[in-house]
């Protein structure tokens, strides 16, 4: 891998300009390009002009919806969306979401959490096109190809849907997934209401992981979202 | 000799002129008769005025096709008059709505006895003109002698005519100025013979009886007399409003007592000349007893009637309660009201009960030794025949059972009496009889009665006296039984029927006082004012049988109906004006009165000393009942406990509102205070630790600047963490929090919390003791998160770092507990419910861990809108403190197989 190749494109859609300033200076240092844009339409029109790798999108904008920029530009493109959203906009969050975005991070937040799901999305991009064999986090191993799944070694026997879900969050290692993409993957698009299943198949996958939900080592809670694998 | 003390002028009187301040100013063209020239005065008088600059407008004035008079009317502006039409006739009035709206200094307004067309505002002109006075324009009118109320009698006695349209001499009164237009008898004969004069219909037919000399004359001297008079009372009036001593009568009253006879309003008019010649204050009493109760409508309607008379001619109406004896309740309230002279009318001796007792009239004048005592001849064959021809025989509906039940009283005495005949003397079966008539005498009354004793003399002359089965009489001695037979009878039958009288009276005064207290019990524990409101419509509905309104006015002042038993979709338009007359006026309108009175509703106002409230509205289901005073007594008692009810609702919201807004204000200093030192606080820090990093360049160590960084960064953490709970207080002040609940694992709010709070814990060990079999809860996972994390960050804060965080949840029931312990230094008991207050700090001054007071309220907050409940305890060892939280559980739901 080459220096050049590293360097990855981030499109800042933010209308604070204190914010984009140190956002300049952190990703910058970090290794990433900043492309910065003030407004909605702005930043739509930035997405298919300066081709970045990653956008990071403010969702209270002056000129338009949040949502809507995530529509417009999920019309024609599938780059990862990363949302900044304030703590009460719970609502507003979800439906972004569900809307096409692929993760978020609550305002006001620490430059490493930011640049650790930048990463995790552009990672996850790069994977979209091959699909990495396998997962390992700690002395968890999930075996995508082998349907093989192991905590130190020693396998783990889960059900059908609970290997399913599983599966999904290794995919998208790292990435928030919410309950409606694991509902409508695992269990179907008739589901999505279901989130009792998804909590209970959750709470089996811990028990035979070996894994705490009150302290979590492997699946992480959103609550309320979704689940993230650590 | 002692220096008297300067003469004070008399309140009343001053308050009297004061109120003529607002007022227009009414001046009266009065004369003996049509014809001598009134109209004529008073258009050039106000010629002469509007020459002097005034604003003068004709109203109303009829020239009756005399051109003099249309040759002045033609240099004034006049009014267009307002075209009613009724029954097929056009009629013409006084237009008052566009008087009031074109405002004009004088308004001349002709005929001030005339009697508006039906439908009008008002039935009676002189009623117009008392309004367009209260608006402030000055009127000017004219009036004839006959026309005055108090002189009705005289002048029908005079003439042999009685005019009905008349004009209360309060209202007379009331004229600023009276002028007096006199033509000489043979003058006015005269102009009539050349046809000058336009003769008024209700004249026409007693023409040559009524334009006598002699009359004229007569008629004259009563037109100089009042005007005179109303020259002394003006001079009264400025005696004491200018406190000019004089030989002022003490302030005596008359008393006069009248009851249903005719002869009441007869006794009204005297009273009231008696009065005015004495110039005395004068009362009008009517004593209702068990016996006037019984009496028929038509007979109370009388005596109402003429308390009403009483009223318009100035006098204080009065109506007093006595149960038998209504001579000495008269004496009592004379006594009690510093009368001095009482009148009295002549007592009717009607055969044959007239002669059965003393009437009172009778009894008055044995006892009021201490009174001047007047006793006034009936005047009134007139009215008598009227009310003789206007009262009502029972209706025959009534009749048959009455009769039928005599018959069979008589019958079954009969029945009774035959196998007892041949062991029992004559005059024994007699009381069998007796017997019968008093039973039928106590259940139907004094007609039935008299029925009963003489069919019972027949019966028994028929069956058991000799000859048998004949009415013939053979003995002398059968004919005295006989006689004392039917004596007896009428004597029993009267008793009782007086007894069913009396018995049906106190009846129904207990079912009023029953029903009053009901009513005032019912409103003494109604919680709000509409309970109140409902309860008085229904008690109104109730014991009057009627429908009823209460009407009060809404934000923009319109009359709106708040209560209705039962509620009513619309009044008409006549009966909104009269519920917004009585409303805006303080007195009664609508049917009944004399404002508005075709309206189906009658209205009276509901006010508090203080100010007026609404308006009760009252719809009786026969027309023309109307303000009768047992229905005004309901009404005025309902009023008062309505409005001492509504009042207590007032003064109750007053103190909590100002309660509230006590609280409010210690809320508002508290919050300035933690604002300004919590939230700067931090900033202190930031600023001072963020210019360190900045202007301390190269000198700053890298360790140092880290630390200084650090600093900074756990600072605006906590500013961030206390701008977040205060958004969260006020959303959930303002009630706009809304928990999106879901079936959630606490334990994975308890992961999720820990991760978020990795730094505030870093210090302390958290000790996590959650069951793996712990059911869900119903909760929003967010909102939830967020106490939570509350309660373990306020932990962190107080207890020593190195100490255990303990956090346990159990089962409990339909409830799930969360126990959060610390080992801090506890919360002393007496501060464990406060410690939930918005803004309270257990531990207060500079030495205490950097709070807000504000966490734990929020915790509570956040718990209730979950239907939770959140409290505070010593912790598991009697150290420190547990806050334990309990949340509503989800229910199991089952997953089938296939999807698990």
């Amino acid at each position: 891998m080459t220096g050049a190749a590293e360097t990855h494109r981030v499109l800042v859609i933010e209308d604070e300009a204190p914010i984009r300033r140190f956002l300049a200076i952190a990703l910058g240092s970090a290794g990433f390009a900043m492309e910065e844009a003030a407004r909605g339409r702005e930043g739509i029109e930035k997405a298919a002009t300066a081709a970045p790798d990653v956008v990071v999108l403010d969702l209270g904008l002056p000129d338009m919806d949040g949502k809507a920029v995530v529509a417009a530009i999920r019309e024609w493109s599938q780059v990862p969306i990363l949302i900044l959203s304030v703590r009460d906009g719970e609502a507003e969050k979800i439906a972004a979401l569900d809307a096409g975005a692929d993760d978020y991070v609550t305002k006001p937040f620490a430059t490493g959490e930011l640049l650790a799901r930048l990463r995790a999305l552009v990672r996850s991009r790069r994977r979209a096109d091959a699909e990495p064999p396998a997962v390992a986090i700690g002395d968890l191993s999930v075996d995508l190809a082998r349907r093989l799944v192991t905590v130190g070694g020693r396998e783990v026997k889960l059900t059908r849907k609970e290997y399913d879900v599983l599966a999904l969050l290794a995919r998208f290692q790292g990435r928030l997934v919410t309950h409606r993409q694991l509902l409508s993957t695992v269990w179907g698009p008739a589901h999505l209401d279901d989130t009792h299943y998804l909590r209970i198949a959750v709470g089996h996958i811990r028990d035979k992981l070996g894994d705490d939900a009150a302290d979590p080592r492997f699946i992480l809670t959103e609550p309320g979202v979704g689940y993230r694998l650590a | 000799m002692p220096i008297s003390e300067p003469d004070r002028p008399v309140p009343e009187a001053l308050l009297d002129q004061q109120r003529g301040a607002g007022r227009g100013k009414l001046k009266v063209f009065l004369g003996a008769s049509p014809g001598v020239g009134k109209t004529f005065a008073m258009l050039e008088e106000a010629r002469v005025r509007q020459r002097a600059g005034r604003d003068v407008v004709v109203a109303l004035v009829e020239t009756h096709g005399r051109s003099e008079t249309a040759g002045l009317l033609a240099s004034l502006e006049q009014l267009p008059r307002r075209t009613i039409d009724y029954r097929g006739q056009t009629l013409q009035e006084m237009d008052i709505d566009a008087l009031l709206a074109r405002r004009p200094q004088l308004a001349l307004i002709d005929e001030f006895a005339h009697t508006n067309a039906p439908g009008s505002r008002h039935p009676k002109r002189w009623q117009d003109v008392l309004e367009v006075l209260d608006a402030g324009i000055d009127v000017t009118t004219t009036l004839n002698i006959q026309h005055v109320e108090s002189l009705n009698d005289v002048v029908a006695r005079i003439t042999g005519v009685r005019v009905q349209e008349t004009v209360p001499d309060e209202v007379l009164q009331r004229a600023d100025e009276i002028e007096l237009i006199d033509l000489p008898p043979e003058e006015l004969i005269g102009r009539l013979r050349e046809g000058k004069v336009y003769v008024p219909q209700q004249v026409g037919r007693a023409l040559e009886n009524f334009f006598t000399k002699g009359n004229l004359t007569a008629l004259r001297e009563l037109a100089l007399r009042t005007a005179a008079s109303h020259v002394d009372a003006d001079m009264l009036t400025y005696m004491q409003a200018n406190a000019v001593k004089g030989p002022w009568p003490t302030q005596e009253r008359l008393l006069v007592c009248i009851n249903e006879a005719p002869v009441a309003r007869a006794l009204v008019r005297a009273g009231k000349r008696m009065a005015d010649r004495a110039k005395i204050p004068w009362i009008v009493a009517t004593v209702v007893t068990p016996r006037h109760e019984a009496l028929g409508e038509e007979a109370r309607a009388a005596t109402l009637e003429a308390l009403r008379l009483a009223e318009t001619l100035g006098a204080e109406p009065v109506t007093l309660h006595s149960e038998s004896d209504a001579a000495s309740e008269v004496l009592a309230f004379a006594r009690a009201r510093n009368v001095t002279r009482i009148v009295i009318g002549r007592p009717r001796r009607r055969w044959p009960f007239g002669y059965l007792r003393e009437p009172v009239s009778d009894r008055i004048l044995d006892r009021a030794t201490d009174f001047e005592v007047t006793v006034v001849a009936q005047h009134a064959r007139i009215e008598r025949r009227r009310i003789l021809a206007a009262a009502e025989l029972p209706r025959w509906r009534q009749w048959v059972p009455t009769l039928a039940e005599t018959f069979a009283a008589m019958t079954a005495s009969t029945i009774i009496a035959w196998p007892l005949a041949p062991y029992v003397p004559l005059a024994s079966l007699a009381v069998i009889y007796l017997v019968a008539v008093s039973v039928v005498a106590f259940r139907r009354g004094l007609a039935a009665a008299l029925a009963a004793s003489v069919l019972g003399f027949l019966t028994y002359n028929f069956f058991f006296t000799t000859p048998y089965y004949s009415f013939a009489v053979e003995q002398d001695e059968a004919v005295v039984a006989l006689l004392v037979f039917l004596v007896s009878a009428v004597f029993t039958g009267t008793l009782a029927s007086r007894l069913k009288a009396q018995v049906d009276s106190m009846r129904a005064a207990q079912r009023r006082t029953e029903t009053l207290y009901a009513f005032a019990r019912k409103i003494a524990s109604a919680r709000k004012a509409d309970d109140v409101l409902w309860a008085a419509a229904a008690h109104i509905a109730a014991t009057l049988n009627c429908r009823s309104l209460i009407l009060m006015p809404d934000a923009s002042g319109t009359l709106e109906q708040v209560q209705g038993h039962p509620a009513i979709d619309e009044l008409d338009a006549k009966s909104e004006g009269a519920a917004r007359w009585a409303f805006e006026k303080n007195e009664p309108a609508g049917a009944g009165t004399t404002t508005l009175p075709t309206s189906e509703w009658l209205f009276v106002p509901l006010a508090t000393a203080s100010a007026p409230l609404g308006v009760i509205g009252v719809q009786f289901r026969e027309r023309g009942s109307g303000l009768d005073p047992e229905t005004k007594r309901l009404l005025l008692a309902v009023e008062d406990q309505v409005a001492v009810a509504l009042e207590r609702f007032t003064l109750a919201a007053d103190l909590e509102d100002s309660r509230v807004k006590a609280e409010g204000e210690k809320l508002r200093a508290a919050l300035l205070n933690s604002v300004s030192h919590d939230l700067r606080t931090p900033l202190v820090t930031v600023i001072g630790a963020v210019t360190g990093i900045a202007e301390g360049d190269e000198a700053l160590k890298p360790a140092d600047r880290r630390e200084l960084a650090a600093t900074a960064l756990d600072e605006a953490r906590r500013l961030d963490r206390y701008v977040q709970n205060l958004l969260g207080m006020t959303r959930l002040g303002h009630g706009a929090l809304e928990p999106k609940r879901a079936a959630i694992d606490l334990r994975e709010i308890v992961g999720r919390v820990r991760g978020d709070l990795q730094r505030v814990i870093a210090g302390h060990t958290l000790a996590v003791d959650m069951p793996r079999d712990l059911a869900p809860i119903l909760a929003d996972p967010v909102l939830i998160g967020q106490a939570v994390a509350n309660v373990i960050e306020n932990a962190a804060k107080y207890a020593p770092a190195g100490t255990s965080i303990g956090v346990a949840a159990a089962n409990t029931g339909e409830t799930v507990t969360l126990t959060i312990s610390d080992e801090g230094p506890g919360i002393p008991s007496a501060d464990r419910e406060k410690v939930f207050d918005l803004f309270y700090r257990v531990s207060k001054g500079d030495g205490a861990p950097a709070g807000t007071g504000l966490g734990l309220a929020i915790v509570r907050g956040l718990v209730e809108a979950h239907g939770g409940t959140v409290t505070a305890s010593a912790g598991p060892a009697g150290r420190g403190t547990a806050i334990a939280i309990v949340l509503p559980r989800a229910d199991e739901v089952v997953v089938p197989d296939e999807a698990k």
